[in-house]
């Protein structure tokens, strides 16, 4: 397989005030037809290194090249390989939906007539049809997400950047984003997604880069990630009382991988449930315990052992 | 053509055509706020004073009525607000809240050609609006209007570098103010520059006010109405050409640098 998306070393700083380090030396390698996943709280640099992909944003330092066009060396021929779905809704207000369509075909060289069947064909395929004369105004949030998407691969780009896409949505919106971005894969095209949501990036991606503080922490398969947590069982405990000591004595109990403070209680790692419930139970209960929250290993999890602290703050 | 040249020049006939598009949709609102200033002067001050007996004389010792100093000036005014009303606004509305702009940003063309095209299609409505106030303030004034084009390629040089000008000026504008001061640009740029551009007085007029005449001449609309002046009301009194040419081109190419440069700066990080 060979690379669609190759960054190396990317960094970016704003002047300020105040002086911020959005990225902090990121390297990332995305293959041809993959659909990869940038997971990272907000503020972690996601947009930033979409934004220079996608020629928006000019990096400090470092070399980020897309189907092996620089971003910097030659912007206008880079964007005919594009196309950006950004976390806004930044469809054009003066024009309806088909002219949304239409326009942009026609900033991409087609002409009239090709411009005027590929608006049709996009509004049919994304079931948009009834909607082609709405203004974007007009628009719920799902829908406008979706004419985003349509307009994004118009001029069928071989790259496809999601920014954020469901951010906002109302779950049903969600969940038709994701079988529309699901379709993408299965056109070949590649698909870069930023999200901050774990269950997004887990069921989308086929590889997944964890980002923080502008810094990549791991990439891989969110199998192979989940898996390197070493646990088959999380346990949330929430405590009333003090846990004092009671990390030192669960970590004791058989089956226990790691027991870590966490907030509002201990988080247990263990490698089965079995037989474990009741006896956690029984060494937390003298430090005031009040909930119990037992589940599989998730990104999230992932990204609390990496880094400490949740996705969502 | 090379082949990048080409899709850059489809790319910005995809950029008019879509200008060309909301300006059609738009039609109304835009003959609106197009005749509405220049109507309503030449209305009060060439129509209702002389009637009412309350003159108003700007031509000095041309004896010129001043209907017919008002027409240059006002189609020079047409222009202008037509930069303002057609590029800076929607412009600073794009670049602001909305974001729509990066659809047109993110088009495969140099980011440059994108704020070119505003300023050219900028330009393009204020043609569109000195065209359609011309007949207003020819027809609407009590006293005679004497307007004759002696030099046809003066008057289209003028037109053109006048209306770039406005383009170039709506760029700077909606790039370099932010949205939420946009009410105080009227203030602070768009009202004084109206009433000190030599629209109601040609600028031979304000011989008097020395400072005033010096001081006004920073002023871009002063050269564009002097440069109608000299094209369409020859017999008043008006700047030689070679100073308003010199002095629009300027303006258009210093305009121009200082649009492109913000809208860069607003679209990419």
């Amino acid at each position: 397989m060979t690379a669609a998306i190759r960054i190396e070393g990317l960094v970016k700083e704003y002047a300020g005030p105040p002086p911020v380090r959005a990225l902090g030396g990121v390297d990332l390698e995305v293959m041809k037809g993959e659909v990869f996943g940038l997971l990272g709280p907000n503020g972690a640099g996601k947009t930033t290194t979409v934004g220079v992909c996608t020629t928006r944003v000019l990096p400090t330092a470092g070399r980020a090249t897309v189907e092996g066009i620089d971003v910097v060396a030659d912007p206008p021929r880079l964007r005919r390989s594009i196309g950006v779905v950004s976390q806004y809704n930044t469809l054009d207000r003066a024009c309806t939906v088909r002219e949304n369509l239409y326009y942009h075909c026609r900033y991409f060289g087609m002409t009239g007539a090709e411009s005027a069947a590929r608006a049709d064909e996009l509004l049919a395929q994304f079931q948009l049809t009834d909607r082609a004369r709405s203004l974007p105004t007009q628009l719920s949030g799902g829908l406008a997400q979706r004419v985003q998407v349509a307009r994004a691969i118009a001029h069928r780009p071989a790259v496809l950047f999601l920014d954020e896409p469901t951010a906002g949505l109302d779950p049903q919106s969600r969940l038709a984003l994701w079988d529309l971005i699901e379709g993408m894969r299965d056109r070949g095209i590649t698909v870069l997604l930023t999200t901050h949501y774990m269950d997004e990036a887990d069921r989308l991606s086929d590889r997944v880069a964890i980002i923080d503080a502008g810094r990549v922490l791991v990439c891989d398969t969110p199998a192979a990630l989940k898996r390197q947590v070493g646990a088959e069982t999380v346990l949330e405990l929430k405590l009333a009382g003090n846990a004092d000591g009671l990390a030192e004595t669960l970590a004791r109990i058989p089956g226990v991988r790691e027991a870590v403070p966490a907030e509002g209680g201990i988080r247990v790692m263990a490698a089965s449930g079995e037989g474990l419930l009741p006896r956690v139970v029984e060494a937390a209960a003298p430090h005031g315990l009040r909930d119990v929250a037992v589940s599989e290993p998730t990104l999230e999890t992932v990204f609390i052992q990496l880094t400490g602290k949740a996705l969502r703050d | 053509m090379t082949e990048p040249r080409r899709q850059y020049a489809r790319a910005f006939g995809g950029l008019m055509l879509r200008d060309t598009r909301v300006l059609v949709r738009n039609f109304a609102p835009f003959v609106t706020r197009t005749v509405m200033n220049p109507l309503l002067s030449v209305f009060v001050f060439a129509y209702v004073f002389p009637k009412i007996g309350q003159g108003m004389r700007g031509g000095g010792a041309s004896g010129a009525n001043f209907a017919t100093i008002l027409v240059p000036g006002l189609i020079a005014v047409a222009m202008v607000f037509q930069g303002i009303a057609a590029v800076a606004l929607p412009l600073s509305m794009e670049l602001g809240a909305t974001r729509e702009i990066e659809d047109r940003v993110l088009a495969p063309i140099p980011n440059w050609l994108v704020a070119v095209e505003k300023i050219v299609f900028g330009g393009i409505q204020g043609v569109v609006a000195g065209l359609a106030v011309f007949p207003l303030v020819y027809l609407v004034p009590a006293t005679p209007v004497d307007v004759h084009v002696e030099s046809w390629p003066l008057l289209i040089v003028v037109i053109a570098l006048a209306s770039l000008a406005s383009g170039a000026l709506g760029l700077a504008l909606g790039t370099i103010v932010r949205p939420q001061h946009i009410g105080l640009m009227f203030a602070i740029v768009v009202v004084p520059m109206t009433f000190l551009g030599c629209v109601y007085y040609p600028w031979a007029a304000l011989g008097p006010i020395r400072w005033l005449q010096i001081g006004v001449l920073v002023n871009p609309l002063v050269y564009m109405s002097e440069g109608l002046r000299a094209a369409l009301t020859p017999g008043l009194p008006h700047m030689p050409a070679a100073l308003f040419l010199l002095a629009l081109t300027l303006a258009v190419l210093a305009l121009s640098f200082a649009g492109v440069v913000a809208f860069r700066r607003r679209t990419i990080d």
